[in-house]
């Protein structure tokens, strides 16, 4: 027992001189070196999407995996986005007796937030994770090196087409959703009441602005940018083995949407300012 | 025959041995990571048409000592001369183009999961503008059957075995018809049967390409088949040099215990 108590008091002591402090910027150097590297690997993105050769048959094929494949999940999606906004303020509008207000009410909120925000967290899960898994295990499995050592630049090849393509498919699959959430509130619109669909698209196209559509779609290239940017640059950075396969999907994925939900707060403001 | 860091050029039984000249030229390349040195002052000359094998423990180095002939890590410090260019010194473009004179047979084969054998073996041929459709389609075909799978074209890297995958991978290596072959151990994780199929087949490839080769291995059967000469890696640098014979017979009971 006494001699427990002679051990444990230079420890304290020791430990006392020794602790660290309870801010520290050495904390944060893993963040700022990894926000380093994902920019100069933007960086090498933007040198290497204009230096040709081009790789337009593979742009292609990732085009149609990232956005045709994930056509039918984005329509479910957007469908239960547009019939669940409808049902759920109904009864707030009926109140007040605004119900002809819906489909208005729809359309600005689907096509200024929820479409693009829901669409590319949808996106993020789904292809971000795909890109980073496929990355990463095609580093572990040496296939970037064989691509390299078969005289193919494997960053072209593989980062520059799976950016591209998300930059371009996104807003392709935004625009998709945000039609079937307007079938979906339709729909939604009709459990409890009658209305007919020239009139519901009418009020929709009537009450949507040009300063509704262009900063959505403008925002929408930039999730599909960051979606691709993000999950490439983990894949193609994973280390770790079979672990980093796993790994990079997540950190793809989470990063991906953070990245969203940032670009988005970012973009709501510009909005507001420019059309004060 | 033993000795350290030599500037190795052997009398075996090497073809073209008349018109001899050095393929590869590796002088005192060392790589480190951190304090890991890795190699240190590694030199080695090839002559055209050789097969040296490279033994060593595991961690001895050799993977690295092949990644760096290729650039796919940066040596710290020395020259390599592939094919009469001072690829250290080379911009990617250049760089890509001595590759393409160049096979590279990795230890798990690195068939493009996403794709089927024939896309595969069609990769490499991409920016072969000479070539049509139909010429690349028996490029292929001929390929597939010069490994003895003359039927495996349709399907995909997850349906094959490890040999399977080990000849696909031989296939598409030499599809651009190389004058370097590299294998980095070309028979791990393999029955000793298939193993010794993939050395004969190694040794076949040399012959019928004319190809100078360097093999990674630790599989003693392997680099029986094949070698034309040997080079053992201890601690990052050549410490034993000569034939599958005279290393055998080796007084040195370090390199005699590859043997036993």
């Amino acid at each position: 027992m006494s001699k427990n108590k002679s051990i444990s008091v230079p420890i304290v002591a020791e430990d006392a001189k020794t602790a660290a402090p309870l801010f520290s910027f050495h904390k944060f150097d893993g963040f700022f070196l990894e926000l380093g590297e994902l920019t100069r690997f933007a960086g090498n993105f933007f040198i290497s999407v204009i230096k040709p050769p081009y790789e337009f048959r593979e742009l292609m094929k990732q085009c149609f995996l990232i956005g045709y494949q994930s056509l039918s999940l984005v329509a479910i999606t957007g469908f239960i986005m547009g019939l669940v906004l409808t049902i759920q303020t109904r009864p707030t509008l009926a109140r007040f007796g605004a119900e002809s207000w819906i489909p208005g009410m729809i359309a600005v909120s689907i096509v200024r937030e929820i479409g693009p925000v829901i669409t590319a967290l949808i996106c993020a899960g789904k292809v971000g994770s795909g890109i980073g898994a496929e990355l990463a295990s095609m580093k572990v499995t040496e296939q970037i090196d064989a691509m390299e050592v078969s005289g193919t630049n494997p960053f072209k090849y593989i980062v520059v087409t799976r950016i591209l393509a998300t930059t371009m498919m996104i807003p392709v699959l935004v625009v998709f959703a945000d039609f079937v959430s307007f079938i979906g509130g339709y729909l939604g619109v009709n459990i409890l009441g009658d209305v007919g669909l020239r009139f519901f698209f009418t009020q929709i196209f009537d009450k949507l602005e040009y300063n509704d559509l262009l900063p959505a779609m403008l925002k929408t290239v930039f999730f599909g940018f960051s979606i691709g940017l993000v999950s490439t640059f983990k894949g193609y950075n994973s280390s770790k083995g079979t672990e980093g396969v796993g790994l990079s999907a997540n950190a793809a994925v989470v990063l991906s949407s953070l990245c969203i939900f940032i670009i988005d707060a970012i973009a709501v403001q510009l909005t507001s300012l420019l059309t004060k | 025959m033993e000795h350290k860091q030599t500037d190795i050029s052997t009398d075996t039984d090497v073809p073209n041995k008349t018109e001899a000249a050095f393929i590869v030229e590796i002088k005192n390349l060392s790589k480190s990571f951190g304090e890991n040195h890795v190699l240190t002052d590694i030199s080695i000359n090839i002559k055209k048409g050789e097969n040296l094998v490279v033994l060593g423990k595991s961690g001895s180095g050799k993977s690295v000592l092949i990644k760096c002939l290729v650039r796919l890590m940066d040596a710290d410090k020395g020259s390599i001369h592939l094919l009469g260019n001072d690829i250290t010194h080379l911009k990617d473009g250049a760089l890509n183009e001595v590759r393409k004179n160049i096979g590279f047979l990795f230890q798990s084969a690195a068939l493009y999961d996403s794709m089927t054998v024939n896309e595969n073996l069609k990769f490499p041929l991409r920016d072969i503008k000479d070539k049509t459709n139909t010429e690349i389609d028996t490029l292929v075909k001929e390929s597939l059957e010069s490994v003895g799978l003359p039927d495996a074209g349709s399907l995909m890297p997850s349906e094959l075995s490890g040999g399977m995958r080990k000849r696909i991978g031989l296939a598409r290596t030499m599809i651009l018809k190389p004058e370097l072959m590299l294998y980095d151990e070309p028979t791990t994780g393999l029955d000793p049967i298939t193993s010794k199929e993939i050395s004969k087949l190694i040794l076949e490839v040399q012959k019928k390409l004319q190809t100078t080769s360097i093999i990674i291995t630790h599989d003693i059967e392997c680099a029986r088949i094949t070698a034309n000469r040997m080079i053992i890696i201890k601690d990052g640098v050549c410490a034993a040099e000569g034939t599958y014979k005279e290393l055998a017979q080796s007084e040195d009971e370090w390199v005699r215990s590859f043997f036993e």
